[in-house]
């Protein structure tokens, strides 16, 4: 088609008076934005292939490019937004379902940002983290119901509690598989994990030979695909999950595109190489919690019954009897996704209407294992969208034993979500295979910028919780009195389980 | 004594190196100063070296017993007692070049802009790390103490 009603999202601004023609720009825009014009000697874009990821932004040395909203408005209409129209035209050109990547980028409310935490005023003292101490400590895994002893003192076998996982903070780098993200990425958030004293998680992509060196930070998962899924995977990790679904996309499949499945990938994934790794949507040996109980069963026989095993389900509408259901097969932790998650690719329409957000989600799981006394049985993960380090202090508030961080982990590792991810030609070098662009995460940067970020979380959640009255991290789990609720009505205040601001 | 250590696995190929090395060694010594007024007449002393994926930058390895120093025909070229870089003093440079055809890794070019004097890294004896390790963006460059003994 000759003629494209898509036009140009964004606008290169060349300062024409700082630009050194260096080319630093033209050498880093894998989407060819920049170019040389030897004849004028200067450098030109093509603006409609920038997709605004900052790469030449922020690496031009004399700062002379802005990144600038493409003006072109169209007639305001509040129903027919600049946004749908766009849509519908790459539509009506290609006659593809859209794609996307990273989290829900629509305005749902956040309901993080009307949450407020609670501080200790007069009659009840504050503490200072600089002096006294301050426990973040967290144990995932199934807890015992009560203390029991046998005759002659010994601890009962029901009071034993199952195999945990242990945590130096309560946030873990969620799943993002090798193949959807490079092994660069993948090596600094294992060695973050293990510098920090916490996990991160394999995705349903395997374990690259270079990663079994940190499994005992490692958790990984068994999807749907069972990509490379063998014996020797599931003993070298901490911890095994089983993936049902992803908050970015609930109740559909994945989809690795095979450019993305190189040499490295194929023999990782034990598939073959350049082919389209396809992850089913269901696991078809799982049609009911009976048969979620098997498999759950069935790594833990493979295992020895030495790993806690986690389920991750996608925050849906009916998620708290789901949740119940997984812990009574037998889970030992159970992960929800809110919609806000992120993926590496998904269908547009999907990421951006199916599922609910995680804080809803979290509170009515946390309130139904109470309600039906199972609650001590699993420890609950919350991920999707976790920002910072008060949205984690507020989820621990709401009922969980820890969250799941990764958009946060892949900015802290320099993505600016410009939400191409699907493309394979992440700047970045996050979430490529190309080996030029591959190149441009130095794990060693990598690992020192994650390990920096949980580092400043800890001793924000210090603070904040010191502030609170509160010297661990415990006595904040589903302690819901100290969240208030402001700008929510009733409905979402009790969905939430919170009070409102005042009362 | 600190040497720069490549490391090309995390060279990206931007040259930001050569861009820098060429403003540490400008008259204004002001970026867009140094590219708008006086690029006829300073060039970078380090230089990137590409074969697809794989890029390195290159400048200067120092040798511990450089043939350039042997070669000089005019004692232009001596080691800078602090940093133990070799230097090419530019007023006794007589633009022989036979440094350049003795060095076994390259990394001497023709100042040809004019002055008739070999080019070289200087590891910026005038700051305290050099330009190239200071703004590479991976750390594809690193200013480190190494050993001399297990270099050889």
């Amino acid at each position: 088609m000759a003629l494209s009603m898509s036009t140009a999202t964004f606008v290169v601004d060349r300062d024409e008076t700082r630009c050194i023609t260096c080319q630093v720009c033209v050498r880093q825009c894998a989407n060819d934005v920049h170019y040389y014009d030897e004849d004028g000697d200067r450098v030109l874009s093509r603006d409609d292939a920038c997709v605004g990821c900052h790469r030449c932004v922020s690496l031009c040395p004399t700062r002379a490019l802005v990144i600038r909203q493409n003006p072109l408005e169209f007639r305001p209409h509040a129903n027919w937004t600049a946004g749908r129209l766009r849509d519908i035209y790459k539509q009506a050109e290609t006659g593809g379902m859209l794609l996307t990547g990273m989290g829900c980028d629509q305005p749902y409310r956040i309901y993080w940002d009307h949450m407020l935490l609670n501080a200790s005023q007069v009659t009840n003292p504050s503490i200072d983290p600089m002096r006294e101490p301050m426990e973040l400590r967290t144990l995932l895994g199934r807890k015992p119901e009560r203390l029991a002893f046998e005759q002659g003192g010994a601890l009962a076998a029901e009071a034993v509690p199952g195999p945990q996982l242990e945590l130096s903070i309560p946030v873990m780098f969620s799943a993002m598989s090798y193949g959807s993200i490079s092994i660069n990425a993948c090596q600094s958030l294992a060695r973050a994990a293990r510098q920090v004293g916490t996990f991160y998680n394999t995705g349903e992509g395997g374990l690259h030979p270079g990663l079994y060196a940190y499994g005992a930070n490692t958790i990984a998962q068994v999807a749907s695909g069972r990509f490379g899924v063998h014996l020797d995977y599931l003993n070298a990790v901490a911890a095994l999950e089983i993936k049902i679904g992803q908050g970015a996309k609930p109740g559909i499949g994945g989809h690795l595109p095979g450019e993305k499945v190189t040499p490295d990938v194929s023999r990782t994934r034990m598939i073959p190489q350049g082919a389209d790794a396809l992850s089913p949507a269901p696991h078809h040996d799982i049609y009911s919690i009976e048969d979620l109980r098997q498999l759950i069963y069935a790594l833990k026989e493979a295992t020895h019954y030495a790993k806690p095993i986690s389920v991750k389900v996608a925050a849906v509408h009916n998620i708290a009897p789901i949740a119940s259901g997984i812990v009574r097969a037998g889970a030992d932790i159970v992960a929800i996704d809110g919609m806000r998650g992120g993926t590496g690719a998904a269908p547009t329409v999907v990421r951006n209407n199916v599922g609910i957000p995680i804080e809803v989600a979290l509170a009515a799981v946390d309130q139904r294992l109470r309600d039906e006394g199972i609650r001590h049985c699993a420890s609950i993960i919350a991920a999707g969208s976790c920002r910072s380090s008060a949205d984690v202090l507020k989820a621990i508030a709401l009922g969980a034993d820890a969250v799941y961080v990764a958009t946060s982990a892949l900015v802290a590792m320099g993505c600016h979500l410009c939400q191409n991810c699907y493309t394979g030609r992440c700047n970045w070098g996050i979430a490529t295979q190309d080996p030029y662009l591959t190149k441009r995460l130095n794990p060693n940067i990598g690992e020192r910028r994650l390990a920096n970020l949980l580092r400043a979380w800890s001793l924000e959640i210090k603070e904040m919780m010191g502030g609170m009255g509160i010297n661990a991290i415990e006595s904040l789990r589903g302690n819901r009195d100290h969240l208030r609720g402001v700008g929510l009505n009733q409905v979402e205040l009790d969905a939430l389980g919170i009070k409102a601001a005042g009362c | 004594m600190k040497r720069i250590v490549i490391h090309e696995e995390h060279c990206i190929g931007c040259r930001l190196c050569e861009v820098y090395c060429l403003v540490a060694h400008s008259t204004s010594r002001d970026i867009i100063k140094a590219f708008k007024t006086e690029r006829k007449t300073v060039m970078p002393r380090v230089l990137v070296e590409e074969d697809g994926p794989i890029s390195f930058a290159l400048q200067c390895r120092q040798c511990q017993d450089p043939s350039c120093l042997e070669a000089c025909i005019s004692g232009a070229m001596h080691r800078d007692e602090r940093t133990g870089a070799i230097i090419c003093d530019e007023s006794r440079c007589v633009g022989c070049w036979m440094c350049i055809m003795v060095c076994p890794v390259g990394a001497i070019q023709q100042n040809l802009l004019g002055t008739q004097v070999a080019s070289k890294c200087d590891l910026c004896y005038f700051a305290d790390v050099p330009a190239c390790v200071a703004n590479c963006p991976n750390e594809g460059l690193t200013y480190e103490v190494i050993d001399e003994e297990a270099r050889l």
